[in-house]
């Protein structure tokens, strides 16, 4: 019976020491990214050619901006690539990030419910799709996560002079949670959503959904790259994290970008300068 | 909903294509969830044994406590540990974070008390059993606690199995520790939120049907542990 | 026969109350090293009480127990062994119900295992779990473990209570061995014929009293007490 005991320490210990922590090996980081990037397949795209031209593994944590750019302030990656811009340059200007450059963008959609109760498709203002929805108090499903996302659609009702959040609980409906669970939501409740077109293209639970906005330059999507600040966190591995920003920034690698389509579509258009 | 059938076909060819990232991801998540349950059981039997049988002054409250933490939400413990071994955490010099072992602890911390305060009651049974004549034969202190573990291992293993329940279905702890990077910490409940949230629901039903598949084996095995000692009287 | 040197047994004045109940009342004896004592009397005389009182299991209200001349403690108890009513064996096999109390000990302890197994007759049940097996094997095995822990003195409360003759007879002859090597024994019983079989040495208790105490054959022979009297007589006494 002490044996069983024995065995079982020694089993516990030997599986603990297989347990390699994320940062051992020397070319591996950890980029703090978005739920947008990482559900539409660009990572499982690109970071195999990133591995071969750099020898470097990137491990991809995807959670909201607002979240990614709070893990990356406690030094918990080496890379942040996100959308909300003046985020990221609070981000850098706090001393966090080294520097911020463009990546890529896309655009955001209205998407909602065919019957439309609030007469917003084939529109093709943002502000006057919000008004309606506000005005006609139809379902509007918010992520309320403080994401890129949720910071532009707040962005958005500001310009558009409404505020949403008197019909909070009511018709203005704030799931603080990511874009996929907030567009299952809207789906299942036949409610208005704002979505990234690459988070959109790559959903699979649309059911009858369609876009029913897009195309107004205030729906426009930039996603920055920024090296986390290395003098603020010591771990961070400057020259794996410099090769990886350097090789998105590339022709080849913004070539790659633009290369990647899901179902026949473009989804992120290249824009580093 | 046609998502059903979806989900059972695709679950079913999953299993028989034996896809490697499925394969990958079920053994981490086994890897992951009995590391935890081990260590768990390393600490909570003997915790558990030893409210048991002590009396001390805080006892009964220590044992409510116990009890309570049995209902810890995971994503409170995933949080805490976090801010425990983020860089910019206390532990972040140990670089833990983002591994299977930040899981293996966070799970961990779930599981004990659970283990630790089922361990409690069934040992308190078996002390009220054994107790006189222990006193009688002069049993030192920590071989009491021994003996009383070893032969209540079979209610013990019932009570591992509760703790492995919890862990290989949580998915709040070890989606904010882990960060559900791909081949390195993604588990079968981070892919399946993974799945959920890019509304491929088929998909994410068939990874869950896998998961009580895995859970539905390792509680039938045990079953037939149990009864097998129970035959023998041991249990 | 090499005396025993935690005896005698000397109780003055032992009380035990539980809230307003006094069951055991100002009981005073001197128990020496001769053979088998046995305590007899009807259920609820204060027997069991009695005997875990002595064996330092349970704290009494009132009184002192001293054995040769020591007070109770781990160190007395240590040289006592108790065999209860019911058994209470652990739920392993036969052999390691034995070793647990052995291997404390150290040493060659299978080699001692093995001797005590024989002497019980329960050498070839070994390897069976000791809780399945018949309830007289079970108080056998209980008894073989207490004589594994080489006791000065051997405590009994009822061991053939719930067993037939045929194993009460085992038993008893067991006894009689243990009693042949020195090893003093105090038996609680309630049965009249194994107290003739066994006694040396008679106590007879009555309603928390230590109604006679005496060598066995005047007991039997003449009962000074009323009670005893109509216990040996087959009466229900209460």
């Amino acid at each position: 019976m002490k044996t069983c005991l024995k065995q079982a320490l020694v089993t516990t210990v030997l599986i603990m020491l297989g347990t390699a922590p994320a940062w051992s090996a020397d070319n591996s980081i950890i980029v703090q990214s978005t739920t947008s990037t990482a559900n539409s397949g660009l990572y499982d795209y690109l970071l195999p050619m990133v591995r071969k031209d750099t020898g470097i593994t990137i491990n991809v944590v995807a959670v909201g901006t607002g979240q990614a750019i709070k893990n990356a302030q406690n030094c918990d990656g080496d890379v942040l690539l996100v959308h909300a811009k003046s985020a990221e340059q609070k981000f850098v200007g706090e001393g966090y990030g080294v520097a911020r450059h463009d990546v890529m963008y896309n655009d955001f959609v209205f998407v909602g419910p065919p019957a439309d109760p609030a007469g917003i498709a084939g529109g093709k203002s943002a502000l006057a799709a919000l008004k309606r929805i506000a005005g006609n108090k139809s379902k509007f499903m918010s992520r309320a996560d403080n994401s890129g996302t949720h910071k532009k659609e707040m962005a958005l009702w500001k310009q558009a002079a409404t505020d949403p959040t008197q019909g909070s609980g009511s018709w203005y409906l704030e799931t603080g949670s990511g874009m996929g669970a907030t567009l299952n939501a809207a789906v299942g409740s036949g409610a208005y959503t704002m979505t990234d077109r690459a988070t959109w293209i790559s959903f699979k639970n649309k059911q009858d959904y369609r876009i029913q906005v897009e195309g107004d330059d205030l729906l426009f999507n930039q996603y920055g790259i920024i090296m986390v600040n290395p003098d603020k966190c010591s771990q961070v591995r400057r020259d794996a994290a410099q090769a990886f920003i350097d090789w998105v920034l590339s022709k080849k690698g913004q070539a790659a970008i633009a290369a990647y389509q899901l179902d026949g579509l473009q989804l992120f258009f290249p824009n580093a300068n | 909903m046609q998502d059903f059938s979806a989900a059972f076909g695709l679950a079913f060819s999953l299993i028989i294509g034996a896809d490697a990232d499925l394969i990958e991801i079920i053994a981490l998540s086994l890897r992951v969830s009995i590391s935890a349950v081990l260590l768990s059981g390393l600490i909570g039997f003997p915790l558990g044994a030893l409210i048991a049988v002590t009396r001390f002054p805080g006892r009964q409250v220590a044992a409510v406590l116990l009890n309570a933490l049995m209902g810890l939400p995971p994503v409170v413990v995933g949080l805490l540990v976090y801010m425990a071994i983020s860089r910019a955490g206390p532990l972040g010099w140990m670089n833990l974070l983002y591994s299977p072992a930040a899981m293996i602890i966070a799970q961990t911390i779930l599981v004990t008390p659970i283990i630790a305060a089922l361990t409690r009651q069934v040992v308190e049974d078996m002390h009220k059993e054994y107790d006189e004549q222990f006193r009688s034969l002069c049993i030192a202190p920590h071989r009491v606690i021994a003996a009383l573990i070893w032969d209540s291992r079979y209610s013990l293993l019932t009570v591992t199995l509760a703790g492995f329940g919890r862990a290989i279905a949580e998915v709040g702890a070890v989606i904010i520790v882990g960060g559900n990077i791909d081949h390195l910490t993604r588990v079968m409940t981070t892919a399946i939120a993974l799945e959920t949230s890019k509304g491929d629901l088929a998909l994410a039903l068939a990874l869950g049907i896998i998961l009580l598949i895995l859970a539905l084996s390792v509680n039938a095995a045990v079953y037939g542990l149990r009864s097998s000692a129970r035959r023998l009287a041991y249990a | 026969m090499p005396a025993s040197l935690l005896l005698p047994l000397e109780v003055d004045d032992l009380c035990y109350r539980i809230g307003p109940d006094l069951l055991l009342d100002k009981v005073s004896v001197a128990i020496e090293n001769t053979g088998i004592s046995v305590i007899m009397g009807p259920n609820g005389a204060g027997k069991s009480l009695f005997l875990r009182l002595i064996h330092g299991l349970l704290e009494p209200s009132a009184g002192e127990i001293r054995w040769a001349g020591r007070s109770l403690g781990p160190d007395t108890r240590r040289r006592q062994a108790l065999v209860f009513q019911k058994p209470v064996l652990m739920r392993r096999s036969v052999a390691a119900n034995i070793d647990f109390v052995l291997k404390p000990q150290g040493g060659r302890y299978r080699q001692r295992r093995d001797e005590v197994l024989h002497e019980a007759g329960l050498y070839r049940l070994r390897n069976q779990a000791a809780r399945l097996l018949s309830g007289g094997e079970q108080q056998r095995l209980a008894l073989a473990r207490a004589l594994a822990t080489n006791p000065d003195v051997l405590l009994l409360d009822e061991p053939c209570a719930s067993i037939d003759s045929a194993a009460t007879l085992r038993i008893e002859n067991l006894l009689r061995q243990t009693r042949e090597r020195g090893v003093k024994i105090i038996l609680v019983t309630h049965d009249t014929g194994q107290a003739r079989r066994l006694a040396d040495d008679m106590l007879f208790m009555h309603n928390g009293r230590l109604l006679e105490h005496g060598p066995a054959a005047e007991f039997f022979a003449a009962p000074s007490s009323e009670q005893a009297r109509a216990f040996l007589d087959g009466k229900i006494v209460i």
